[in-house]
């Protein structure tokens, strides 16, 4: 009998689908939350009355300054102390979510500021009230703007979901570690493992090139 | 008959610097007004307070009667609620100099957005009413062209559509051919010269000497933040009342 990679790879191909379920899972539900966050965070940058704008750039700069790892792990540890109990899952998500509300929201604000002060005032002038003027002339400017740097927020997540094998999560790394604590074959399989990181990747990248093509205006 | 537009004393600072000193201005429907004076006089800050792009913290302005942008109750003045100022913002069009068509939208876009947001038409009678004045500016052809896609004189001719089409009572031009080249001067003053001939009232701001001479039924000098001479085009041009305005008549190239 071989017990050859394919063979080994044959074997655990449950454990190694479903860790790559759960990490696509922590990726999609952390991006999804951290954009519609993010956007907030961007919005309140900009436009909030001066405190919560302080409040929000504090809240940015500190979750900006504090590797991912150390907000995992405060987030599954330090939240139970405070009587909020999240499975491992939640607690990872939950930290992801917020590492990338706050990116997201620096990529809004950039954006937005990006955009000349003309263009406000040419949509006041024809009448524009202010929430027409984020929806018709800025938001649209600033999504096209902002797409590139999201994509990129959007891969590192996927990065980052790695970092919830260390509380526990049974992600693609996880379970590709148990693995190799199987059969010792850790070049193989950390290999097989990147491999299927990269192809996430490469699908959010070429989604993004897709979405920049179909909403590119011509000049 | 109360006149179209109506200022008394407006006064505006920026922090400590006082820009506008107290200008007083009335205007007739109909009446084409050109506002002339070097750069720092204070007459592209006076175009953007009578639609509320800047805020003043003296004096008042009305449109057919109704006070712009502030409101005094029981002595404190006070500004008007943000909904309020973006309709009476309407009662103005304004072209810029930077022309500021907005990027993602084609020619006819551009022109169709406050018709259905702010007027509420429907898409096909405002992509009617959007066809009627690209057509009117020459660009009918372009009307599916992105900004980008368009040379500056012709994104120029858009923007003033975009204003016009929401009939405006006045017209409010800041120096709207100042970032075109020379040769596309023309193109954008020949747009203005035949909206002058239907009626439209216009304050136009701007640096073309012989175009203001030409089409204005008054001309003001601005001089410091105040008005510093005002009349009948060929008086002022030819025979100018202050040594302020001969001296600047004398810098400006007026051919």
């Amino acid at each position: 009998m071989d017990f050859g990679f394919l063979d080994q790879l044959w074997v655990a191909r449950i454990p190694l689908l479903k860790g790559l379920g759960v990490s696509i899972s922590i990726s999609l539900l952390s991006i999804v939350a951290g954009t519609v966050l993010g956007i907030f965070v961007g919005l309140a940058l900009v436009y909030a009355y001066r405190p919560v704008q302080w409040l929000v750039r504090g809240y940015t700069d500190f979750i900006r300054g504090t590797p991912v790892l150390v907000l995992v792990l405060a987030s599954y540890y330090v939240l139970s102390t405070v009587g909020i109990d999240l499975g491992p899952f939640q607690a990872g998500v939950l930290a992801l979510a917020v590492f990338c509300s706050s990116h997201v929201g620096e990529l809004v604000r950039g954006a937005l500021q990006a955009i000349p002060k003309g263009q406000t005032e040419a949509a006041k002038a024809i009448g524009l009230t202010f929430p027409q003027t984020f929806a018709y002339v800025l938001g649209p400017q600033a999504l096209r703007q902002a797409l590139p740097a999201w994509v990129n927020t959007a891969a590192e997540m996927v990065k980052a979901s790695t970092l919830l094998s260390i509380i526990g999560v049974g992600e693609l790394l996880l379970r590709t570690q148990e693995v190799i604590s199987r059969t010792f074959m850790s070049l193989e399989f950390y290999f097989f493992a990147g491999f299927l990181y990269f192809v996430i990747n490469y699908g959010i990248e070429r989604f993004g090139r897709y979405v920049e093509r179909k909403t590119a205006v011509p000049s | 008959m109360t006149n179209l537009l109506e200022i008394r004393d407006l006064h505006k600072r920026y922090g400590t610097v006082e820009v506008l000193k107290g200008v007083d201005c009335s205007m007739r429907q109909g009446e084409v007004i050109s506002i002339i004076g070097s750069s720092g006089s204070g007459k592209t800050t006076m175009l953007r307070c009578i639609n509320m792009l800047e805020e003043f913290q003296g004096g008042t302005i009305s449109i057919d009667g109704q006070e712009i942008g502030y409101e005094t109750v029981g002595g404190v003045r006070r500004r008007k609620p943000e909904r309020e100022i973006a309709r009476q913002r309407a009662l103005t069009g304004m072209a810029f100099q930077q022309f500021n068509l907005f990027p993602h939208m084609t020619a006819a876009g551009n022109v169709m957005l406050g018709l259905v947001k702010v007027k509420k038409m429907s898409r096909d009678e405002a992509r009617g009413l959007a066809e009627k004045w690209l057509d009117r500016v020459g660009l009918l052809s372009r009307k599916d062209h992105y900004p980008g896609q368009l040379s500056g004189g012709q994104q120029q001719r858009v923007a003033i559509a975009r204003a016009i089409a929401m009939n405006p009572k006045l017209m409010l031009f800041d120096e709207v051919t100042s970032a075109l080249d020379p040769e596309l001067v023309n193109e954008v003053l020949q747009v203005i010269k035949g909206l002058a001939e239907d009626g439209m009232s216009m304050l136009i701001v701007t640096h073309e000497m012989r175009f203001a001479y030409e089409v204005s039924s008054r001309v003001i000098f601005m001089n410091q933040g105040r008005i510093g001479e005002e009349g009948d085009p060929r008086e002022m041009f030819l025979k100018p009342k202050t040594e302020r305005l001969a001296e600047f008549l004398k810098t400006s190239t007026f051919n």
